[in-house]
């Protein structure tokens, strides 16, 4: 158990210091009316830097990332971080720049925004992004904005209603509710693709767009996509592309060639930008021209006197959050795109979309796969089988692959598979670690067999057992307890 | 499971017990079961005005939140403010454990419920469906 | 560059024993007509030497503070940052996994977020803390929505001494319906009491105040938090994390949200991202809160440890009746604001606020010896507005000088002092500035 840094701290023990002041060094009190002034120091902690140090140190050595091992979360895309994109983004010239510079002050910034927006065009299949949302749930923010405004433009009020399938993942309708859409739930058929007839029957003039991500969170090609898109185009409606399964097919097939006519990247995910434990991503937007003069502003154009901003945009959404994008993650997208090119990408694709079909097959004989034919870069196995025989869940298998050094699959997601385990490899895995996971699997489908109970209790060789969560939910400690008394006192 | 005789039933699995005017309103056992471990109930104020059939509340689960449809509609007159702080009465006792008592504003709506019967059924499909 | 391990041989082998004979059929599934049928257009891809030369060149092409003293502020600062925070974010178990939704690996991730939490609301003064938002502006459309859903009114007010830029996410977010904006006006630098006295009503979900505000005056607080109260609102206030080592903090003053943009915490400038969102909050709010929050509970053998809790708030469970739909926010940046706080400490965040202070206080002095004077008569934190008559030729005129001048603003010019500034610097600026 790590102490908490505060629980470390030993007052008047910090070590920070500044140079001495050579200007005159008045009182706040004498320049601010002391009713604004805090009576006391913040409650931070007090420690020398040697101490802040090794707790961080200690607390990083319980945790586990993709330089740890496999990591097959599926639609994370938890690909290698190439380190020379932590180099690029750390630069002086990228990272130590204000961003209301004069734009004759930071024409390499703005150049590199402007090349890496081409870069996502010629990928996407689209003719404008923009870079500015956090990350994939914001760029879904943005898009479905853009959509609103479009029909809103077209003096078409009625378009109240946003389509999801039920496979989709959660950030779809909660977006749409964000921004007042009503969701319809368009099912799947047992192939697990987009249900046509159903779509039919819910496409109406009340529908302002549809949402999919292709290939879907199954996995699979939505192959009757062109139809899916005549179906929605026809109806006036738009067609929106989550790209957080662009791994599939990225180098191989472009949304933009199969009728989306707005989609988001997520820079984290298919480009290699790290996660962070959580984040800082980065979700740029893509459109078809016709929607270019919604984005939100500045976007960044070439004139002749060089990059600049351009503001003058009066159909804009506005903004959606401050400044320009996650620049210093662009950075290391667009490294990355530039280090493996047009080929290089495709590559990446193909032997992604290898190692899925590869542990898909070998997996098959001892799980139940919820669609046994061709995947994309990710599958959808499942506990079921382990469940109805030996008693064993889903939740149990990946708390067992724990105690064999693997971090588990994405868990109980897409809801419509029962105990589903999402399996998405990526490209930067040895055919040595899926044979290593394979052996794994297997191990864990013999000790179902045998040995339940040892499945029910894992994990066992982790720092901590299983979490009671129910307790976590129903009095919630989400601070230090031991934080100030006359805090806590309100 | 649970399936007091003396009470109405909806299909989304609340229970109503009328006084009078007014209707005391739950989840049943089976909803409890389904649920598991309840860790905070979304209630409404008293003075809202419900509709039958429409959004009362919401009951999380630490994996789920479900929402709670109103079986009548009415006015909010009381809610149950002991689930403020220890929600899983309703996983201990469903029927003893109220949500919300609402004065009816039609009577009349009781008679679109289900019987203790008929909700049994309803249940039984629900489970061998699965 | 390549990062895939495969050697031709392997892919051989795995294609074969899954019965294919080509990586083409591996797309056996995509029609033809929808293949690319050719190599993206994003060049042949570069070694590492050539990527390096490449992005030397571009980062090259621009003025970085290194090398130019920066009196630019309006929204994101040029604070110092600790030469060991950087060596610890890039340890890779931080910064290469994934959000901790298995808890039992996740210890180190879990426990640094549920410090993060106590840090914010230690320097706050709040309740409760979320592992963070994308950025201050959006963090404030959050707070707006959470305010109209905890008073279920939709009047938003928004004064117009607001970071313009704050001012427009708010309004792009108002696209959903849900809120309603209603401006709230300046007067000599700050809100205009009376007329915003008059905007309070029994229908207004909420008053948002900057502190500082965008030009840099200290605002009034206690007669707008007896007002908002009064009207059954939420005050939300929008801070400077820095100006708290200093300034009174949002929980004193009775805010009921708190929000602001913590890039001035370690977080490099950037050119405007990744920034960070911090948000916090009064008890009372805490389950109407967006974004993700770590709690501390026991494992099955009584252990203290850490896990993701009240995610039934969250998108992936409530989707379609969920209030915010974030998922990823900015957790490495909320990391590095931790281990800022944590590597300057208690006395270290007051000094450094006190020498932002002193410093614009002397900045101030010098200006008004060469002539110059203040655009508004209030109080400031680390940043005034100076009257200029073209703040245009000005700024041009310190860049060639090398110096980043301030933000431009009608008639003045907004100059920001942080502790990274030196006499010698603001002597200069102050006369160039005077002397034109």
């Amino acid at each position: 158990m790590s102490k908490v840094i505060f629980a470390r701290s030993v007052a008047g023990g910090g070590g920070f210091s500044l140079p001495p002041c050579d200007v005159a060094e008045i009182e706040p009190a004498a320049e601010i009316n002391r009713e604004f002034l805090r009576a006391e120091a913040p409650l931070l902690p007090e420690l020398s830097e040697v101490e802040v140090v090794r707790h961080y140190v200690e607390l990083s050595q319980r945790a586990y990332g993709v330089d740890n091992g496999f990591y097959p979360l599926g639609s994370c895309t938890m690909k290698y971080n190439p380190k020379i994109n932590e180099w690029a983004a750390r630069l002086p010239g990228f990272a130590n720049l204000h961003p209301y510079q004069a734009a004759e002050s930071v024409q390499g910034a703005l150049e590199l925004l402007y090349r890496a927006e081409k870069l996502c065009c010629e990928i996407g299949g689209m003719d404008r992004f923009t870079l500015q949302p956090a990350a994939g749930a914001h760029g879904e923010l943005t898009g479905l904005m853009i959509i609103k405004a479009y029909h809103r433009h077209r003096q078409d009020l009625a378009r109240t209603k946003i389509l999801v399938p039920d496979s989709a993942h959660g950030t779809n309708p909660a977006t749409a509710h964000v921004l007042g859409f009503e969701v319809v739930e368009v099912k799947s058929n047992e192939e697990g693709l987009v249900d046509l007839q159903d779509l039919k029957a819910c496409m109406s003039s009340e529908v302002a767009a549809l949402m999919l991500t292709n290939p879907n969170t199954l996995g699979l090609f939505e192959k009757e996509i062109e139809e899916i898109a005549a179906v929605v185009h026809a109806g006036g409606g738009l067609l929106y592309y989550d790209g957080a399964n662009l791994n599939g097919i990225v180098g191989v097939a472009r949304p933009g060639d199969m009728g989306f006519d707005v989609l988001h990247f997520n820079l984290h995910k298919t480009f290699a930008t790290p996660h962070g434990g959580g984040g800082p991503g980065s979700g740029p937007v893509g459109v078809k021209e016709f929607l270019s003069d919604f984005l939100p502003r500045p976007l960044v154009e070439k004139k002749e006197e060089g990059y600049c901003l351009d503001y003058d945009r009066p159909l804009s959404i506005g903004k959606v959050r401050s400044f320009y994008g996650n620049f210093g993650v662009i950075v290391k997208a667009y490294a990355y795109m530039m280090a493996l090119g047009g080929p290089g990408l495709r590559e990446a694709c193909e032997l992604a979309v290898l190692n899925a079909n590869y542990l898909r097959h070998h997996l098959q004989e001892d799980y139940h796969i919820a669609f046994k034919r061709l995947c994309k870069h990710e599958f959808v196995a499942s506990g079921q089988k382990q469940l109805a025989e030996n008693g064993v869940s889903t939740l149990d298998i990946a708390k067992r692959l724990m105690d064999y050094g693997f971090h588990p699959p994405t868990v109980y997601f897409p809801l419509i598979v029962k105990e589903a385990l999402m399996i998405e490899p990526v490209e930067t895995e040895s055919r040595e670690r899926l044979d290593e996971f394979i052996a794994a699997m297997r191990e864990i489908a013999r000790e179902a067999r045998e040995n339940p109970d040892i499945l029910h209790q894992a994990p066992h060789s982790t720092v901590i057992k299983r979490v009671d969560e129910v307790r976590a939910a129903r009095q919630p400690i989400l601070r230090w307890p031991g934080l100030g008394k006359e805090i806590l006192k309100k | 499971m649970k399936i007091p005789a003396d009470l109405y039933y909806s299909p989304s699995h609340e229970w109503v017990r009328v006084e009078g005017d007014q209707a005391w309103i739950g989840i049943s056992d089976y909803a409890q079961h389904e649920l598991g471990d309840i860790v905070f109930v979304e209630m409404p104020e008293p003075d809202d005005e419900l509709e039958a059939g429409g959004q009362l509340g919401v009951i999380e689960s630490v994996k789920a939140a479900s929402t709670i449809y109103s079986p009548v509609g009415g006015t909010v007159v009381a809610i149950n403010e002991e689930l403020e702080d220890a929600p899983q009465l309703i996983n201990e006792d469903p029927y003893a454990n109220y949500i919300v008592v609402v004065a009816m504003n039609n009577p009349g709506d009781v008679d679109s419920l289900l019987s203790a019967a008929a909700y049994e059924e309803l249940c039984q499909k629900e489970q061998g469906g699965e | 560059m390549r990062y895939s391990p495969h050697s031709p041989t392997e892919v051989e082998e795995m294609l074969f024993s899954i019965g294919m004979k080509n990586k083409a059929e591996l797309f056996a599934d995509i029609p033809d007509r929808l293949k690319l049928g050719r190599d993206l257009e994003l060049g042949p891809g570069l070694t590492e030497i050539e990527l390096g030369r490449h992005l030397k060149e571009l980062a090259g092409k621009n003025m970085n503070l290194d090398d130019y003293p920066c009196f630019l502020g309006a929204g994101a600062y040029d604070h110092y940052i600790p030469a060991a925070l950087d060596q610890l974010l890039l340890r890779s178990e931080f910064y290469t996994a994934y959000t901790p939704y298995q808890p039992e690996i996740s210890q180190g991730i879990l426990q640094a977020i549920f410090e993060y939490q106590t840090i914010i609301c230690a320097l706050t003064g709040m309740d409760v803390a979320n592992a963070s938002l994308y950025d201050g502006a959006s963090a404030l459309a959050e707070a707006c929505q959470m305010a109209c859903e905890g008073s279920r009114r939709r009047k938003v007010i928004l004064p117009a001494t607001l970071h313009p830029e704050y001012l427009e996410v708010v309004k792009s977010y108002a696209v959903s319906g849900k809120m309603e904006i209603i401006m709230a006006p300046e007067r000599e630098g700050i809100i205009d009491k009376e007329a915003t006295l008059a905007l309070l009503k029994q229908d207004s979900a909420c008053l948002v105040i900057q502190q500082p505000n965008f030009f840099g005056c200290i605002e009034e607080i206690a007669a707008w938090e007896k007002a908002v109260h009064a009207a059954k609102a939420l005050l939300i206030m929008v801070v400077n994390p820095i100006s708290l080592g200093l300034l009174k903090s949002p929980g004193e003053w009775g805010a009921d949200i708190v929000v602001g943009e913590g890039q001035p915490l370690g977080n490099p400038l950037s050119f405007g991202g990744p920034y960070l969102g911090f948000m916090a909050c009064s008890k009372k709010y805490m389950r109407k809160m967006p974004g993700r929050l770590v709690g501390q509970s026991v494992d099955s053998n009584g252990e203290t440890c850490y896990v993701l809790t009240l995610q039934a708030r969250e998108q992936h469970i409530r989707r379609e009746q969920a209030s915010s739909n974030i998922c990823s926010n900015e957790a490495l940046n909320a990391l590095a604001a931790s281990i800022y706080l944590s590597l300057v400490g208690r006395q270290g965040l007051v000094d450094i606020a006190v020498r932002c202070h002193q410093l614009a206080v002397y900045a101030r002095r010098q200006m008004e010896s060469c002539g110059l004077s203040l655009k508004y008569p209030q109080a400031f934190f680390n940043e005034f507005a100076v009257k200029v008559d073209d703040p245009a030729r000005i700024n041009r005129l310190l860049l060639e000088q090398g110096i980043i001048g301030g933000y431009e603003l009608p008639g003045a010019l907004l100059l920001a002092f942080t502790e990274k500034r030196t006499r010698a610097e603001i002597d200069r600026l102050a006369v160039l500035i005077g002397g034109e």
